[in-house]
Formats: C-alpha cells, structure tokens, sequence
C-alpha cells in the first residue's frame, strides 16, 4: 500500500488527482479536515515543506485556494494539497505547528491575500507596510489604482 | 642542575618545556624569585631548561595564573555548550539591536532585529518588504510571452534558473517538447550561472569574514561568465533568454573557445581560493560549528539546496526530477554533515567543480539542430519567412502583441538553483495572461531558516551565517 493509498484510505473526503509532467499528486482537501490531512501527510512521509500560497478564483465558490506543496525525500515524490476557502471571511487553521516553515509564507498569503490563519502566532503583514489598505493579489484590487499627482501636487519641502 | 655551563659556548641542547624539579613548585615563593631572575635577566642564556617562563612575553602558554575561566572560555579550551548558559538575562536587561537594512552584510535590504544579551543574541527576527515590487501581481498582467522578463528580475544573480523555472512549468502546461540542442543550451546556461553565482557568494563571503581579496577575486572569474552571457544574450543580468519553448537565440560562433576559456580560468581561481581560505586558521574558526542547521530543521523550515545538503541531506532536484536532459550528464551531490557555515562552503566549492564538469560535458556532446520547439503556436516564424510572406509577418506580429494561450490548468515545476528548490505555481485559465504565478523562491526559506541557525550564537556569527546562507533579496521579497 502506498503512502498516498493510506492517505486516501484515511480520509474519504479529499480527492486525488495526478499530474504527469512533472509527477506530482494533487489532493483537494476539504477546509475541515485541512490541518488533520497536513499532519497525517508529514506521518506519511512528506515531511519536507515547500511552498505555501493563496489563489484567488474570484468567481468560483469558494473564491479562494491555499495551495501547499510537501516532498518526500525517499522516494522522491510531490504532494500538492488544495484548500478551498470561502470568501466573505476567509480564515483557515494554521499549519505552523506542524510546519514552522509555513510562518513566513502563511504571513506573505494574508498579507497579499487577506487570509486569515487561525492560530498563527504573528500574523501580521510580511513585504508590504503595516498601514498598507487592501490586499493587493486579490483580483479585484487592481493595478496602477492609486492615483499619482503630478500637477499642482504638495512640494516636498 | 650543576652541569649547566655558565657561558653559552657551541650548540645548545634542544630546549624541553619541563621545568627543574624544583621549579615545577609554583606555590614556593623562592622558586618564583628564582623564575622571575631567570626570565628578567638571563632567559636563554643561561639554563635552557627552563622554559617555563615568569613572564609570557614570547611564550605560547599563559601562566596558570593568568588562567580564569572566561579566558578559557573565550580562548575556546572550554567549550561551554555552544554559549548556552544556565540562566538567561530578564527580558528587560536584553538590548535590543536593528541590523540593516542598509548593512552592507546583510546583502541587500535584510533587516534584522535581534535581542542582545551582551555578545549572545538570544532572539533573532528577520523583517523583510524592503525590495517587494508586487511582481506576481505584475506578472498577472504579462502575457507568457513577456513573462520571462519579469521572472528573471526576481533572483537577480541566478536570472537563467528563474526564466527555467518559469518556461518548464509554461512548457508542461502547453505539452510542448524542447528540442535537444535547446536542452543542452539550456543546461549550458544555467550550469554556468551556477557557477557565476556561486563566485558571488565566494566574494561575499570573504570579504564578510575578513579575507577582502576574495571580492576581487570572486567577482574577476565571475566576469568571465558574464562576458560570455552578454556575447550570448546580449545582457550581463536579466537576460530574457530562456524562454517558453526554448532559448531566444542560438549560440553565438565560436562559443566553444569562449565557454573553454571559462572552464580554464574558473578552475584556476578556484583552485586558488581553497588555497587561500581552506587552510586558513581565521577562516575556520569563523564557519567550522557556526550557523549549524539539522536536517530535521531544514525540512521543517523548508531550507533546500546546499543548506539541507551540508546538513547531510543528499537531495539534488537535477537527480530526483530531471528537467532540460539533465539526466544525461554525469555529475555528483556533493554533501556535507554538520550542517555548518564550514561544510556549506565545502558543498558549494564542490558544486563549482560538478557544475564545470557538467559544461565541459555539454562542450563535448553538444547535438545540432533546432534551437527552439517547431510549434509555431509559441514559436515565431524563422526570420526569412518574415520578409517573404505577408501570413508570416501577422503571425509574428501577434504572438509578440497578444502572445499565445495556454491551457485551463495549474502546475508546479522546480529546477535546482544555486540557492536551492526555485519552484514556479502557474494557474491557467486559457488566456494569455497567467491567472495566477507564485514563485517560491529558496531564500525567501533561507531567510526565515536564520533564527534557528543564529539563536544563542554570538554577534561575529551574523555575518558568517547570513553570508552561508547566500540570500538575494530580490528573490525574498519579490
């Protein structure tokens, strides 16, 4: 039995899909079982931490998607874990317990995405500045919206 | 002690470190008097036995009563558990110090916020956002055809590995094949970016622990790369070279000669910079034991690359997922095992010799033919056919205006750069433009990995830790 068959075995819910090129799994894991899924791929052997990132599908329900990558070392295989997150208040259990790696990039996908992570122990913006309004990689924040003065703007002093 | 003469006269017997007899008594007060005479006045002359000298002028040893324990401890006789003490300082007696983000170490616009309990850091926080340009925001608005400009800035001393990273995962979602003479440039290009980049992290790292002649020479052998990068792709950074569906170009006549002469002086300088640094007391007692990070940490943390392999990790992507034909070329995984600044060096100084193999490899076997894919939904007409046929001209017009599409899917490639796993997310939803591109980018790992390696160390070691990890801030902040 495989290391994905136990996972699928264990969790009825979450649907497999592979990807050929590059090989790679992908499972759709509901937001409920996100954390417990997580913890039991680390058991299973994907326990190096890759990637972590928000999506936005605007029109799709749910509207957004954290997507998380894990490795397996030996044998050498990917494991994509999809998240659905619904939108008027996205929020989702962290996985900085299980991964601390996922801190930087839980804390880059609130930042730019405006998804919550319960839990987190600083959530707090990453790149952009504190005071920043909005959350930029959202799709209905567009570019080039502030607006630049050029004439009759304040003098610097 | 009677036999000794009182005139020097011919050879001296070898002088032995044993004192008298009675002079190993250094309680007696008489026989310190004694020892006092002999060093102030007739050291050497007289009694070369005794060795053990009144003052340490010239001698190797302290005397014992010079010896307390912080001199040990600061000498490195005692090695006192990696600085951990029994018990740490209040909250309130800690000193709070920014680094950065204009520190010339931190290399670039890091900024580090660290808890000082006098030399020992006990908190480490890195705080990033200075070089953040919202380029996966930009990148959205790019079609795949201009995408490989904006990648590219991203890690700006591997620029080849982010336009790879960018086009495989492009290619895989268009199902287009490269052909081999693309590959093989392609893994040219990159090996010797790898290379180029590692004489960077060679320069920087040098002149972060002292040895300064190492930024002239690290930056010198880099200028061999780039010269023939500029031949090649008409720019030194930022090539825009690599592109979905193979390279832009081919390579220019006479490249052989050029990327020989790059083998023959890299092997050189590098040769002369394991001279220079490997024997080296200053260099060794700063990276051998600093900066260590277990191989569980680096999982957990995501550190990849020469990081997780001095760890003792032997993971290589160009082994486990073989992108560009990189399978076919005959190289090693150089690992280390402590985890240290000291075998993270060794790791890339061996990566510099595997990755030369490799181009001499490509030297030898590289095929003939085309240089980019035939399909002419990403690739534009030759040349030739642009000035002869009207359909050929629209044909290039637009996939340069509009670009092509790409098929509704999401997909994750990973290519092996200097810094480790460089990984592209692209989200397609059949349009020109990418709905979504992530870049997940090794140092954005690395940087997160510094308290875990810095934490109870002490200030010296910021700089030879920060300096191992060989971080581009473009490449953190994006």
């Amino acid at each position: 039995m495989t290391m994905l068959e136990r996972l699928a075995a264990a969790f009825p819910g979450v649907e497999f899909e592979q990807v050929l090129d590059p090989p790679q799994d992908v499972a759709h894991v509901p937001a409920e079982a996100y954390v417990d899924f997580v913890v039991a791929a680390k058991t299973a052997g994907f326990d190096f931490f890759i990637d972590l990132c928000g999506v936005d599908y605007l029109r799709r329900n749910p509207r957004f998607e954290v997507v998380v990558n894990l490795l397996c070392l030996d044998p050498a295989a990917r494991l994509r874990i999809r998240v659905g997150v619904a939108a008027p208040d996205p929020t989702l259990p962290t996985i900085t317990g299980v991964f601390p790696g996922a801190n930087f990039y839980e804390r880059e996908t609130f930042d730019l995405f405006g998804i919550l992570f319960s839990g987190h122990p600083d959530l707090t913006r990453l790149v952009l500045p504190d005071d920043w309004e909005g959350h930029p990689l959202r799709k209905d924040y567009s570019v080039g919206s502030v607006p630049v003065r050029f004439k009759g703007s304040p003098k610097a002093t | 002690m009677s036999d000794t003469p009182n005139v020097v006269t011919g050879d001296l017997e070898a002088p032995t470190t044993e004192a008298p007899e009675e002079l190993r008594d250094t309680a007696s007060e008489s026989a310190a008097a004694r020892r006092e005479i002999h060093d102030m006045w007739v050291a050497g002359t007289e009694e070369p036995a005794w060795m053990r000298s009144y003052t340490d002028e010239g001698a190797q040893e302290m005397l014992e009563a010079d010896q307390d324990p912080a001199v040990d401890l600061h000498r490195g006789t005692v090695v006192e558990d990696d600085f951990i003490f029994e018990e740490p300082a209040d909250d309130d007696e800690l000193q709070i110090l920014n680094m950065g983000p204009q520190h010339p170490s931190t290399h670039g616009v890091l900024r580090l916020h660290l808890e000082l309990d006098g030399e020992t850091i006990r908190r480490v926080k890195p705080i990033i956002g200075y070089l953040h340009t919202g380029m996966e925001k930009t990148a959205e608005t790019l079609t795949y055809m201009q995408g490989s400009t904006n990648v590219t800035r991203m890690d700006y001393l591997s620029p080849m590995h982010m336009e790879l990273a960018f086009s495989l995962a492009v290619e895989s979602l268009l199902g287009v094949e490269i052909p081999e003479r693309g590959q093989a440039i392609r893994v040219l290009l990159t090996e010797l970016n790898r290379v180029s980049s590692h004489l960077v992290w060679a320069a920087t790292q040098g002149t972060d622990l002292g040895a300064v002649s190492m930024l002239i020479y690290g930056l010198r052998d880099r200028e061999y790369i780039l010269e023939f990068f500029e031949k090649t792709t008409g720019l030194r950074m930022n090539h825009n070279f690599i592109r979905p569906g193979g390279v832009a170009a081919d390579l220019p006549d006479g490249w052989e000669e050029d990327v020989e002469r790059i083998i023959e002086k890299v092997s050189q300088g590098v040769a002369e910079y394991e001279e220079l640094l490997n024997g080296n007391p200053i260099f060794q007692d700063r990276t051998i034991g600093v900066g260590v990070i277990t191989p569980e940490e680096c999982k957990a943390l995501g550190a990849s690359g020469p990081i997780a392999r001095a760890s003792g990790i032997n993971w290589d992507i160009r082994k486990a997922f073989p992108y560009s034909g990189i399978d076919k070329y005959d190289f090693e995984v150089p690992t280390g095992k402590h985890g240290d600044v000291w075998d993270r060096y060794q790791v890339r100084i061996a990566e510099i010799w595997q990755s030369l193999g490799i181009v001499k490899q490509v030297l030898e076997k590289m095929p003939p033919g085309d240089y980019r894919t035939p399909d002419r939904k990403v690739t534009p007409p030759p040349r030739k056919r642009i000035d002869e046929s009207m359909e050929a001209l629209i044909h290039h017009f637009k996939l340069f205006t509009s670009g092509f599409k790409v098929p509704v899917g999401e997909t994750y490639r990973a290519v092996e750069s200097p810094r480790g796993e460089l990984g592209m997310y692209i989200v397609s939803d059949g349009r020109e433009r990418p709905w979504r591109m992530h870049a997940r980018t090794p140092s954005f790992n690395h940087v997160q990995a510094l308290p875990t390696m810095m934490t109870d160390s002490l200030v010296a070691d910021i700089v030879a830790t920060i300096a191992s990890c060989d971080p581009v801030l473009g490449d953190v902040d994006r």
